[in-house]
């Protein structure tokens, strides 16, 4: 009963904070110079072409009109036709956006399981060589941008040493599996053609570290912060002293309260890397809504460029709830509270 | 009145004393003091570059076809780039655009941001406070660099227009963070006097709340002098902060992207100052907030 109150209070937030945006989405689309029509049509088309046009995208009535129509719009899933592509917006959207989540997933799970070893390792072997070197690591991975790891990494293993493929999401030679999905990884498994599973997973590697680098770096950070801190405590104490091994105190324990911090920064960090898979496509090809996003941003395609942040903004949304409900799941004081559970 | 205002001597000796163990416990910690240096470095680099720069005329659109993709050699320490230009002195100039880009950001958000966050915490609770932390949570909704990416795009592309759409993203995080502080300070029982004798609004917030939330504010800003050159190089990199053929940090990588791997100098050695330059202001940071910390206790 209370997860449900809960999850209520928080898609009601949300809902709020996704028509702000789209407030804000429309203002910044609005503020553009010139003719959206004219951008539209090209610099050759005559005239009326453009008159029409106006007419059809409501660009002659007031901006509060204009606001209600796009909104009524998009709520019904049309964006409007992409000035670049020539297409419905949305059916790009679909087309690149597995590519993207896929991306984003994979550098979820390297940035919470690797973060979180590295993390319970350091803190395990506080101030010994181990630490420090995990500790350089994250400093480094938290101050270098993913398009400068995503660089280096294209340099160093795709290029020099040749071992990954450098762009893309699967070799030429290979056909894509028949989309469920869209990611290839999981409709390859699907399919059962491990061939394919396998080829996808590798081209999934190098952009998908470069991405996780960053957010992997913090993740070490605070669970190594809350576990030693937590190491201290005295229930740890009252259990070393009845005897109990340092293995099962560290999983049974120790991993559980400490995580609560780490996955609620895993929750924003996963936002960031959507954030930063705009550069990180781009470097690797990587046929995803970021890269189309930037290809929208640079040929101002406003239709493009208001679908994608909308869209990054409801993944974002639902993520930030999935991740207090998995919290509120592992700390009963969330959990129980009343009020604003963040 | 506020303790501050007694009497002058005696609170400047104070001051220097504060300092002297500030700067004790900030120097206790390397990694600081290596900050402190990096930082110190990057903004003498910055601000003599034509001085210290090996070739200054290179700064800008500079073509010298003979010396073109040069790997790295003793004339040209971090090789050329497929004009001809030296890599490093581009990188001394590719500071300044870094440097100015954080330092206008932070001007244009700390003051705006701060003033929000004190008023909505001061009003917890009152329709002020839902209407002010609610905005800062749609612009929050988003990662940063996107909504600045999208901004920028609209715009025409350059170094102004950029700074301009970061400063639209940044503001929240200090009215986030101000908020969080102000509305427990509210509770003090300074707040409580000055509130009981008649104290404006304005007084209790800018006098007596403020001044106690200046060292985290402080903190966050040497640490996001880093991060908005991050998202700066990050606009650059697409083509939407610096133009050529000005030296960008971003800008300069992702010129040389398409020349690796054979000239890998090109990009690697800009994108390996923008590390420098975030990991200086990084470990700054991290420093300021243990000095700070420690005083707290």
């Amino acid at each position: 009963m209370k997860t449900m109150a809960f999850i209520a209070r928080r898609v009601v937030h949300s809902i709020f904070v996704l028509f702000g945006l789209s407030l804000v989405i429309f203002t910044i689309s609005r503020i553009m110079p010139g003719d959206p029509a004219r951008m539209a049509v090209g610099a050759r088309a005559p005239q009326w072409v453009v008159d029409n046009l106006r007419e059809q995208m409501h660009l002659n009535d007031p901006l509060y009109a204009q606001y209600y129509y796009w909104l009524r719009d998009a709520l019904h899933g049309d964006f409007g036709i992409s000035l670049v592509t020539r297409r419905p917006v949305a059916d790009d959207i679909k087309e690149f956006f597995p590519a993207t989540f896929e991306l984003a997933l994979f550098a979820g799970i390297i940035m919470g399981g690797a973060g979180i070893l590295l993390g319970t390792v350091s803190a395990r072997h506080k101030d010994k060589w181990i630490d420090n070197v995990v500790r350089v690591i994250s400093y480094l991975g938290v101050v270098t941008p993913s398009f400068v790891f995503a660089i280096l990494f294209l340099l160093l293993f795709g290029m020099t040493l040749n071992w990954m493929p450098t762009m893309g999401r699967i070799s030429t030679g290979l056909s894509r599996p028949s989309v469920v999905t869209g990611l290839i990884t999981i409709d390859a498994l699907l399919a059962g053609d491990l061939a394919v599973f396998f080829d996808a997973l590798w081209h999934l590697i190098l952009p998908g570290i470069a991405l996780a680098m960053g957010g992997l770096a913090q993740e070490a950070r605070i669970t190594r912060s809350t576990m030693s801190d937590n190491l201290t405590k005295d229930y740890i104490a009252s259990e070393r002293s009845l005897g109990i091994p340092e293995k099962v105190i560290m999983r049974k324990f120790l991993l559980k309260p400490s995580l609560i911090p780490t996955i609620s920064i895993l929750g924003l960090d996963f936002a960031a890397t959507l954030g930063s898979a705009f550069l990180v496509e781009l470097i690797f090809n990587w046929p995803g809504i970021s890269r189309y996003g930037i290809n929208a941003m640079l040929r101002k395609d406003l239709n493009a460029i208001a679908a994608v942040i909308m869209i990054l903004g409801v993944v974002f949304i639902i993520v930030n709830i999935l991740v207090d409900l998995v919290v509120a799941q592992l700390d009963p004081r969330i959990r129980l509270a009343p009020g604003r559970g963040e | 009145m506020t303790a501050q205002t007694k009497s002058l001597p005696l609170a400047r000796s104070k001051a220097r004393e504060n300092l002297g163990r500030n700067w004790y416990k900030f120097s206790r910690n390397p990694m600081s003091i290596v900050g402190l240096i990096t930082v110190s470095l990057v903004v003498f680099l910055a601000v003599f570059a034509p001085l210290v720069a090996p070739h200054p005329k290179h700064a800008s659109a500079f073509v010298d076809f003979a010396n073109a993709s040069r790997s790295p050699c003793r004339t040209y320490p971090f090789g050329t780039d497929v004009v001809g230009r030296d890599i490093l002195s581009r990188i001394f100039f590719g500071f300044r655009f870094s440097l100015v880009m954080g330092v206008v950001v932070l001007a244009l958000v700390v003051p705006p941001g701060v003033t929000l966050g004190l008023i909505a915490g001061y009003n917890q609770g009152t329709w002020l406070d839902t209407v002010i932390m609610r905005i800062t949570d749609i612009f929050l909704a988003v990662p940063p660099l996107v909504l600045a990416l999208a901004i920028c795009s609209v715009l025409t592309p350059n170094l102004f227009n950029a700074m301009i759409a970061v400063s639209l993203m940044w503001w929240p995080w200090y009215t986030r963070l101000v908020y969080g502080l102000a509305s427990t300070l509210r509770n003090e029982f300074f707040v409580n006097s000055a509130e009981a004798i008649g104290a404006s609004e304005a007084h209790i917030i800018f006098r007596e709340i403020l001044p106690n939330c200046i060292s985290p504010i402080f903190t966050k800003m040497s640490l996001d002098m880093g991060w908005v050159i991050l998202i700066g190089s990050s606009l650059s990199f697409v083509g939407l902060g610096v133009q050529p053929p000005r030296p960008g940090l971003g800008t300069m990588v992702a010129d040389g992207a398409r020349y690796l791997p054979d000239q890998w100098w090109i990009s690697v050695f800009p994108a390996l100052a923008i590390v420098v330059i975030v990991l200086g202001f990084n470990l700054l940071g991290d420093g300021l907030r243990d000095m700070f910390a420690a005083e707290e206790v």
